[in-house]
């Protein structure tokens, strides 16, 4: 983007959201979105993510007592249309009765701006998007990933002080969203434009996110990069919620954790921990006389290029671990684990 | 957002300010008025306390309600019979059996003339065969035709629209569990219908209770609700009565169909 | 496909309704356009009958068309701004305002018509006028101008449509105007021309409402049907049917095309 203005930065300051109904979507919220920073709102349904960022946008009102700044001036009483923020929607929300470059220029045509201007600039964002030769078309002839470019040109096409995206991917099928994922990614780099962005799948935040928002029942379980957020997660939730992660209760004893299946070698571990959590990519399958672990394997799923394993050894769920596809594995085999000490978490 | 919402009863006003005066502010008057004669609260009791008026009631009655059954019995065949169906010739056959969904009931009333009036198709038919001439336009039976005739475009429709939704598999279930042709008629299609029924044949009933042109043009001796009134208003100059016995067909007419609505658990309107 | 017996069985009686349908209006077509309907079609036919309706009810079809188009922009004017609050505003209050506007069509139009007289049948110059009229038709068909817009609205996600444009700095009355009006045209064609057709037939209310001046086409049906022969009677049906078949047509095609749409959107 040619703009040499700085990118916008928003603060939230107590934003609590009870509706009518007397649902309570979100908890008192206090939140900072850097400068040019993509964050991500990250969480299961109905966590609260949506209503942050629709408050953001000012299509919601906090609660009384809430506020959102923008480059520190209070905007919270304007509402969407007076906050030039670009919105990608998750069904796109693309008008009907205009075409692909109708749609594009709306925002324009708004802004009165002088139509070479507006051709110029519809022309530009098409080139962006690739996607010149849909200028003429009707909504109802693009395809789902072709809309999705549409819907982000029409938000870009304003110089939006920032770029809203609810789950701009969610409609969309697994192999176009992750071609989509990607531009998008190199999208919002080139233009370092602020960009909040909502979604529940945990891929696709850690893809996109320079920070996440872990949210749970209307309140955030965690913020940080998307490396802090996976190697320590702050509480069980977002463990759970952020990958696989596998959990053994036991005690330490002399530098090694103890569970009814055998002892895991960890020298750092706090004293007070009763329960140890490790990545699947952390356990390795050993020989009896080098395994920490000894189990019995309850499923195996054969995925082409590995083995996705559960074994249990003695917990309420299984551990979940992946073993080269080579190997043949059958239900009720004894196995033996090595656990990379390096890679064991407590809370 | 209050400020939309201001805009939006902006945006409602009108027709509400319109609706207040030229319908709830006169239905208001026509029910004070109905107080107004020589009877007073007894105008409102006359249609079962006087026997002409009770009789009337009662015959108007009748008729929505044969009315009503013989247009579902019909429109449901057809209807069902046009959906399921695909023949060269169909879609020229919906369109002649729905082209006469916009007739008022003045010309439903010349049509019921022309098919059994004095110089009417069965008259010439019935004395060429049995050389009687049949006819019967302008009694009851001649209005219960013609409100079949009005009745039978619309429910088509209704049939035909929900005959469309229901789904198929249904049917193959039933006949995979081993039904017969009328135990699926019965089990699937009619159940599945039932709301288009119950809708399309309030409609019915309301027509049948409320429409008069067609009464009128077939004589305006037949005994029901709608030439009552039409008789004491402009005849008798008996507007109280006129007025509270119109006031007590509305209400009828209007909670049949709201009854009907609840029941369908979808909307229902009439049209006459 | 084998087509048994019970095919055969159905299709001959709905061919029997068809005709019950369809067999007056072609038998008052041919009486509107023949010398002697009682001599039947070999006394010749002729165009005597329809230029005879011509001279004696000219009035009632331009004022029957001018009534309808009227109503048609009463209903345009009330019904449609009306239609996008409801659909807007689902409470309580909308839904009490959604069931009243529909009584005027459950309500007969009989007693609708005496509501209006003993209300406003004093005012002199309103009940001779033909707005008068207007007034009840406008009652009457209100709810379908209102219904039909509503559906459409409601069958497309106007919410996030006008989510959207906000978000690109519309105001309400530019969405109103730019995203809402231009979605809803199918179905504020759809109610137009049921306004006007309905508008056009209406009798229930207009036979009391109307004065010696202010006759529709339906009031002049009606006289003619009461005091003159059969062959004029059929004409001036014949004219009817001339004005309305277009206004049917239409219909049945809109309502074909939408469906056609919905096909190809589901494919």
């Amino acid at each position: 983007m040619t703009d040499s203005m700085k990118p916008l930065a928003i603060t939230l300051t107590g934003c609590a959201k009870t509706f009518a109904d007397g649902t309570k979507a979100l908890e008192p919220l206090d939140l900072v979105i850097k400068s040019g920073e993509t964050l991500v709102l990250l969480g299961p349904s109905g966590c609260g993510k949506t209503t942050t960022l629709r408050i953001i946008a000012g299509l919601e009102q906090p609660d009384a007592g809430g506020t959102v700044l923008f480059d520190g001036e209070d905007v919270t009483p304007l509402s969407i249309e007076k906050r030039n923020v670009g919105m990608v929607f998750q069904s796109y929300a693309l008008f009907p009765n205009m075409s692909v470059a109708e749609n594009i220029g709306y925002g324009l045509r708004l802004r009165k701006t002088p139509s070479a201007a507006l051709r110029a600039r519809v022309n530009e964002m098409l080139g962006m998007m690739r996607i010149e030769k849909l200028a003429d078309r009707r909504i109802d002839q693009l395809s789902g990933g072709q809309r999705q470019r549409v819907a982000l040109a029409r938000a870009l096409a304003v110089r939006p002080r920032a770029l809203l995206l609810d789950e701009p991917l969610t409609a969309l099928d697994a192999k176009l969203r992750d071609a989509l994922r990607i531009e998008i990614d190199e999208l919002l780099r080139r233009l370092g434009i602020t960009a909040v962005y909502v979604t529940h799948d945990q891929a696709e935040a850690m893809a996109l996110g320079d920070r996440i928002v872990v949210m749970e029942h209307g309140k955030v379980a965690q913020i940080g990069t998307p490396r802090d957020i996976y190697q320590r997660p702050a509480t069980l939730f977002v463990a759970d919620f952020i990958g696989t992660m596998n959990r053994v209760a036991g005690h330490v004893a002399g530098g090694a954790f103890v569970t009814s299946a055998g002892s895991i070698p960890w020298p750092e571990a706090p004293a007070r921990a009763t329960e140890a959590m490790f990545r699947p990519q952390d356990v390795s399958i050993a020989d009896d006389g080098a395994a920490h672990l000894k189990g019995t394997i309850t499923a195996a799923f054969f995925l082409g290029d590995r083995t996705r394993l559960a074994v249990d050894v003695g917990g309420d769920k299984p551990l979940i671990l992946e073993a080269a596809a080579r190997r043949d594995f059958s239900h009720g085999d004894p196995i033996g684990l090595r656990i990379d000490p390096h890679g064991l978490l407590s809370l | 957002m209050t400020r939309d919402s201001y805009r939006l009863t902006t945006l409602l006003l009108p027709a509400g300010i319109f609706f207040a005066a030229f319908f709830l502010l006169p239905l208001a008057q026509l029910f004070h008025i109905g107080l107004t004669g020589k009877q007073g609260w007894g105008a409102y009791t006359a249609i079962v306390t006087d026997r002409n008026y009770f009789s009337s009631l009662v015959s108007t009655l009748g008729l929505a309600a044969a009315t009503t059954a013989a247009t579902l019995i019909i429109s449901g065949i057809a209807g069902v019979f046009l959906q399921r169906n695909r023949f060269p010739g169909n879609g020229a056959l919906v369109a002649m059996l729905t082209f006469p969904l916009a007739f008022p009931g003045v010309v439903i009333g010349f049509m019921v003339i022309m098919l059994a009036g004095r110089q009417g198709l069965i008259g010439d038919v019935s004395r060429w065969l049995t050389g009687d001439k049949i006819v019967f336009a302008y009694s009851m039976a001649g209005l219960f035709m013609g409100y079949v005739y009005f009745s039978i475009p619309r429910t088509i429709l209704t049939v035909m629209a929900a005959a469309e939704k229901l789904d198929p598999k249904l049917e193959e279930a039933a006949r995979s569990l081993g039904a017969s042709t009328w135990r699926v008629v019965l089990d699937v299609i009619i159940p599945g219908l039932k709301p288009a029924f119950i809708s399309a044949g309030a409609i019915c009933f309301a027509t049948a209770m409320g429409a008069f042109g067609t009464a009128f043009t077939l004589a305006t001796r037949i005994n029901v609700l709608p030439m009552v009134i039409y008789t004491e208003f402009t005849l008798e100059a008996n507007i109280a009565t006129a007025a509270a016995l119109s006031f007590v067909l509305g209400a009828v007419t209007w909670v049949v169909l709201a009854v009907a609505r609840t029941a369908a658990g979808s909307t229902v309107a009439a049209a006459g | 496909m084998k087509r048994g017996a019970a095919f055969y069985a159905q299709l001959a009686f709905t061919l029997l309704v068809c005709a019950f349908l369809i067999a007056p209006v072609i038998l008052s077509i041919l009486a509107g356009v023949t010398v002697n309907y009682q001599s039947g079609i070999q006394s010749g036919f002729t165009l005597r009958w329809v230029f005879a309706v011509w001279d004696g009810y000219r009035d009632t079809i331009f004022l029957s068309i001018g009534i309808s188009l009227a109503c048609l922009a009463g209903t345009l004017i009330l019904g449609v701004p009306a239609a996008y609050a409801l659909a807007k505003r689902q409470n309580a209050f909308s839904r009490a305002l959604e069931e009243l506007l529909v009584m005027p069509v459950a309500v007969p139009g009989l007693a609708t018509a005496l509501a209006l007289i003993v209300t406003y049948g004093g005012a002199g110059g309103f009940r001779t006028s033909w707005s008068f009229i207007l007034v009840g038709h406008i009652l009457f068909t209100l709810p379908f101008m209102v219904r039909s817009v509503l559906a459409v609205l409601s069958a497309i996600d106007l919410k996030t449509l006008e989510e959207g444009a906000a978000s690109l700095g519309a105001s309400f009355w530019q969405r109103f105007f730019h995203i809402v009006l231009p979605n809803c045209r199918g179905g504020i064609l759809a109610g137009s021309l049921m306004v006007v057709t309905l508008s056009m037939g209406e009798f229930n209310m207009t036979w009391l409402l109307h004065t010696p001046l202010t006759k529709t086409l339906p009031v002049g049906l009606a006289d003619a049907y009461a005091s003159l022969r059969l062959e004029i009677g059929s004409a001036y049906t014949l004219v009817f049917f001339l004005m309305i078949v277009p206004l049917l047509v239409a219909l049945q095609w809109l309502g074909q095309a939408r469906q056609a749409k919905f096909v190809a959107e589901d494919e």
